[in-house]
């Protein structure tokens, strides 16, 4: 048998940090980065006595990112405790919701290549993050960093419907924007605000019961969960089409190997022991407040990408790209205020910044500069004052140092060169050094006259304004 | 005069009328304590230097007329699961036998906004578990009325430092009687405030949804007076009630005629001491004829009680203490091969037996698989108990019972039979697994000479009507000024 004979199927459980300003059960700072624990309170340290407070903000984050994704909100929910224990989680219990989530049964819609697909959102529920454990350089043993205790985290369980890792990258792109869009999440992959455990299983095609499934936790980019779930395709097809069985059990993906590890020994089957937080009273949430955050919703993407289409007249993959990303979407919207160039905006983020973003792994978050600057940018070019090969080079700086682009033309000496005399005395200079392309293009060849403006521009640096070069260049062709 | 022999409101009186200061009440109470702590072993830590410097630093600012207060410069003996910052919190465990709190408990603000002086952190059963101080880590206490029997527990520091004059009244805590067990084989006044009253935060959590802090007293009046301190909401604590403070003191004095107290007959049925029993007819009859209406009614879903409130405890226990584990707090030990093993070594070397008994039950009770058939089960019986508590104060405003099935035992007597430890909690559990107010009074002594105790049970934020009840007989028995403790060997 081969891998067509079998059907893959992979659920996710994706973790966003909420992106409030203070922990969920007490009131200190979530700031990302700070010396280690300097964010923390007797709360979040799990000082004997202490008991945790829900932040209110938690749950109606928790419950837009719900109503974004066409849940049911529940009106009666409650906090669990999850008992285990383990140096990141102070209290030996992280509180986290178990039978009663805040939502459930929702979906999203993904675009693949063959066609819209509808993934079913299983619940989202609210949880606190751990702390971390950092590996001591000097001592050996490892050292614990409480800043991150008590992060509010929404965990989001997908239904297994998806069946290959595009649809999963795909599904993790769009839950992605959706947060962003709805500003309960930064989703800032690299900081772990936005993480997914994957499981995956595969059966014989045909077969009724699920196969085996494994667990990869806390995967946080879209190229190694892409990678991971391929190579855990095939690692259990291998392993059922070899007579074995595929073990349930925790995984580690190895970037640098591009294998999965086992991680946990498996007679520690754990058992979280959850109950309810006595601690904490009951959440219940009334019509109206549902209601109030329904109708306070922002512009989904879908809604925004409708607008693109019409407003703009953009192409349905372009707007599928720009709204693919609220930073995207938002800077888009903002370059064209600044300089009234949609076609133009759009060209810049579709195809130059996409490509700097895919090339350096970057999220559209960590864009340095400002829609002002782009927009700028663009009206630079409209103006002539520099061309667009010109502006390349300035978008390369805007990411790599990023200050006004007037600055940087004039710091760089990029200024087009419009004057009519320098240009005509470049073309005489070109052309005196080419008598073979000129017979060329009198010959009929019209390639000759491209090959003498790009000449033109190498001579200048780039800097020839290329319109009137072509245009001096026919006209001098013509004598 | 003995001054350690007053009340606190004969203190305030005192101290009103210039007959007492600050610095030669606290100085009594210091004396006391030099005098009795060898026998009585009530406190855990002692803070006799820096109660008579505070002393001094408050009788100066009220002389300056720099503060003013009905409370100020009152000593008082606390708890010591109740975090006080800057001073040892150890819960009578090896865990945290250096532990310092890095904050207060809400109770702590409280008593330190009246300007109160501490004079010590009481004994207990390690973590609040158990019912005869003699879990703790450190000592046992004795009690004052007979040195070789045990002073109740689980706040038996507490109960016997009031009883033996070492406070004059202390803070202490009730999981499932902790407070009214020891209150009545010491003979004092204990007060288990309804479940939300006092904030939480800052009790060393042993039941979460069962623990309340509450007063143990010399008299009525002075549980009330305590109980106006320490009440009212905690925005820390989202359990703590948002109900608007009241005077406790107010309607002590109220006229109990035509009320109505039910007697439920299961807490005088089989295991109650005979001599207990009689002093509660003597107790009932002294309420008929103070105009009480007393009625015998049954309360059946009590004989569950005991074994819903073990497995609820047990369960909570299990996962609030799993906090304790030597990373960043408590007892660690010197050496270990790795994380699992300083797990293992910490908490198997940090907590006693009966600690580590109710870890592994409540661990039990919530494992998959038997989730259902205990915990599950027991959160259902609970709700029952609630209701059929409910349905008595359609009837009566007043439950009463014993306090506790004897009077205090042997010290040894138990310990190594915790069913029957067990046993002794069965009057006092039902009133946390239903969120009761309840307080024990003393009503009698039997022939040795031990006091015997009264609870009194009353509904939800009923506090006031309890109180009412209990001063109306005290005031007429006067127990106070027929039995002392005699410190019998």
């Amino acid at each position: 048998m081969s891998s067509e004979d079998y059907e893959v199927i992979i659920g996710l459980e994706v973790h966003a940090e909420l992106s409030t300003k203070t922990k969920i059960f007490c009131s200190c700072p979530t700031t990302f980065g700070a010396e280690p624990n300097t964010q923390v309170c007797p709360v979040c340290m799990a000082m004997p006595g202490t008991l945790p407070v829900l932040n209110e903000k938690v749950v109606e984050y928790a419950v837009k990112a719900g109503l974004a994704t066409n849940c049911e909100i529940s009106r009666n929910s409650k906090n669990d405790r999850k008992n285990y224990f383990y140096p990141d989680t102070p209290r030996a219990y992280q509180i986290s919701q178990y039978d009663k989530p805040l939502c459930e049964h929702g979906f999203i819609e993904i675009e693949t290549s063959n066609g819209k697909k509808k993934i079913r959102i299983t619940r989202i529920h609210i949880e606190d993050d751990a702390g971390k454990l950092n590996h001591d350089e000097l001592g050996g043993g490892s050292l614990v960093d409480l800043n991150r205790a008590g992060v509010p985290l929404i965990e989001i369980v997908s239904e297994p419907d998806l069946r290959d890792a595009e649809e999963v990258e795909q599904y993790l792109r769009k839950l992605k924007s959706i947060l962003e869009y709805i500003e309960v999440s930064d989703c800032k992959m690299q900081e772990g605000s936005y993480r997914a455990d994957v499981n995956v299983s595969v059966r014989k095609k045909g077969d009724e019961k699920l196969g085996t499934r494994t667990e990869m936790k806390n995967m946080n980019s879209f190229r190694s969960i892409t990678r991971a779930i391929e190579y855990e395709i095939n690692r259990q097809i291998d392993v059922i089409e070899d007579g074995g069985k595929v073990e349930q059990e925790t995984l580690r993906w190895d970037d640098v190997s591009g294998k999965t590890f086992s991680m946990r020994d498996k007679e520690d089957a754990q058992d979280y022991r959850y109950f309810p937080d006595p601690d904490l009273v009951a959440i219940k949430l009334s019509d109206e407040y549902i209601e109030n955050i329904k109708n306070n919703l922002p512009e989904l993407p879908e809604s925004r990408k409708q607008r693109y289409l019409e407003q703009y007249n953009l192409s349905e993959k372009d707007a599928n790209i720009i709204t693919s990303s609220k930073y995207l979407s938002d800077l888009f919207e903002k370059a064209i205020e600044v300089c009234h160039n949609p076609k133009a905006v759009n060209n810049w983020i579709i195809s130059d910044i996409s490509r700097i973003l895919n090339e350096t792994e970057m999220d559209p978050i960590e864009i340095p500069f400002d829609a002002h600057q782009l927009g700028n940018l663009v009206i630079l070019i409209d103006k002539g004052t520099i061309s667009s090969s010109i502006g390349k080079k300035v978008l390369v700086e805007l990411f790599e140092n990023p200050r006004e682009p007037e600055e940087i033309i004039k710091e760089k000496g990029w200024i087009q060169i419009s004057e009519e005399g320098a240009i005509k005395e470049v073309v005489l200079k070109v052309l005196e050094a080419n008598p073979q392309s000129i017979t060329d293009y009198k010959n009929g060849k019209d390639r000759a006259l491209g090959f003498l403006v790009g000449q033109a521009m190498k001579e200048t640096k780039g800097k020839a304004n290329p319109q009137m070069l072509n245009k001096m260049f026919l006209e001098e062709l013509a004598k | 005069m003995d001054i350690t022999e007053l009340t606190v409101h004969e203190l305030q009186e005192k101290l009103k009328n210039k007959e007492l200061t600050i610095k030669e009440i606290t100085k009594a109470y210091i004396d006391k304590i030099d005098e009795k702590e060898k026998d009585i072993q009530a406190f855990v830590t002692i803070l006799s230097k820096e109660a008579e410097k505070e002393a001094e630093e408050l009788q100066d600012k009220i002389e300056k007329g720099e503060i003013e207060g009905d409370f100020a410069g009152i000593p008082i003996g606390i708890k010591d699961n109740i975090c006080t910052k800057g001073i040892k919190t150890t819960c009578s465990s090896k865990m945290l036998e250096n532990f310092i709190s890095p904050y207060n408990a809400t109770v702590m603000e409280k008593i330190n906004s009246e300007n109160m002086i501490n004079l010590g952190k009481l004994n207990m059963d390690e973590f609040a578990m158990g019912g005869s101080t003699e879990y703790s880590y450190f000592k046992k206490t004795k009690n004052p009325w007979n040195l070789n029997k045990v002073p109740g527990g689980s706040s038996g520091g507490s109960a016997a430092a009031v009883a033996a004059n070492m406070v004059p009244w202390a803070l202490g805590s009730d999981t499932g009687g902790s407070i009214r067990q020891p209150a009545s084989f010491c003979g004092v006044v204990g007060l288990k405030p309804t479940y939300g009253l006092v904030s939480r935060y800052g009790l060393v959590a042993f039941a979460s949804s069962l623990d309340q802090i509450g007063p143990i007293t010399k008299d009525v009046r002075d549980s009330a007076m305590l109980l106006n301190i320490i009440t009212g909401h905690d925005p820390k604590d989202t359990t703590s009630s948002d109900k608007e403070k009241i005077d406790y003191t107010k309607c002590l004095e109220k006229d109990i005629k035509g009320l109505k107290i039910g007697v439920p007959k299961e807490f005088f049925g089989e295991g109650i001491n005979e001599e207990v029993k009689e002093s509660l007819q003597k107790a009932i009859k002294v309420y008929k004829e103070l105009g009480a209406e007393v009625e015998e009614f049954s309360l059946d879903i009590a004989k569950y009680a005991l074994a819903t409130y073990y497995i609820i405890a047990c369960a909570e226990a299990s996962s609030n203490l799993g906090r304790f584990d030597g990373i960043r707090y408590g007892y660690r030990p010197k050496e270990y091969k790795d994380l699992k093993e300083l797990y293992k070594k910490s908490r198997s070397e940090g907590f006693g037996p009966e600690v580590k008994r109710r870890i592994i039950l409540g661990t039990y009770v919530l494992s998959s698989g038997y989730y259902d058939a205990y915990y599950k089960k027991a959160q259902q019986v609970r709700t029952l108990v609630m209701s059929e508590f409910n349905k008595g104060f359609e009837k009566y405003d007043v439950i009463l019972t014993p306090t506790s099935p004897t009077v205090a035992f042997d010290i040894g007597s138990k310990t190594n039979n915790p069913l029957e430890m067990y046993l002794a909690d069965i009057c006092t559990v039902s009133v946390n697994i239903a969120g009761l107010p309840g307080i024990s009074i003393p009503c009698g002594v039997d022939k040795q000479g031990m006091p015997i105790g009264m609870q009194l049970i009353g509904n939800k934020f009923r506090e006031e009507t309890i109180l009412n009840v209990a001063y109306k007989y005290e005031q007429s028995t006067k127990f106070r000024e027929k039995y002392r403790p005699e410190f019998k060997l």
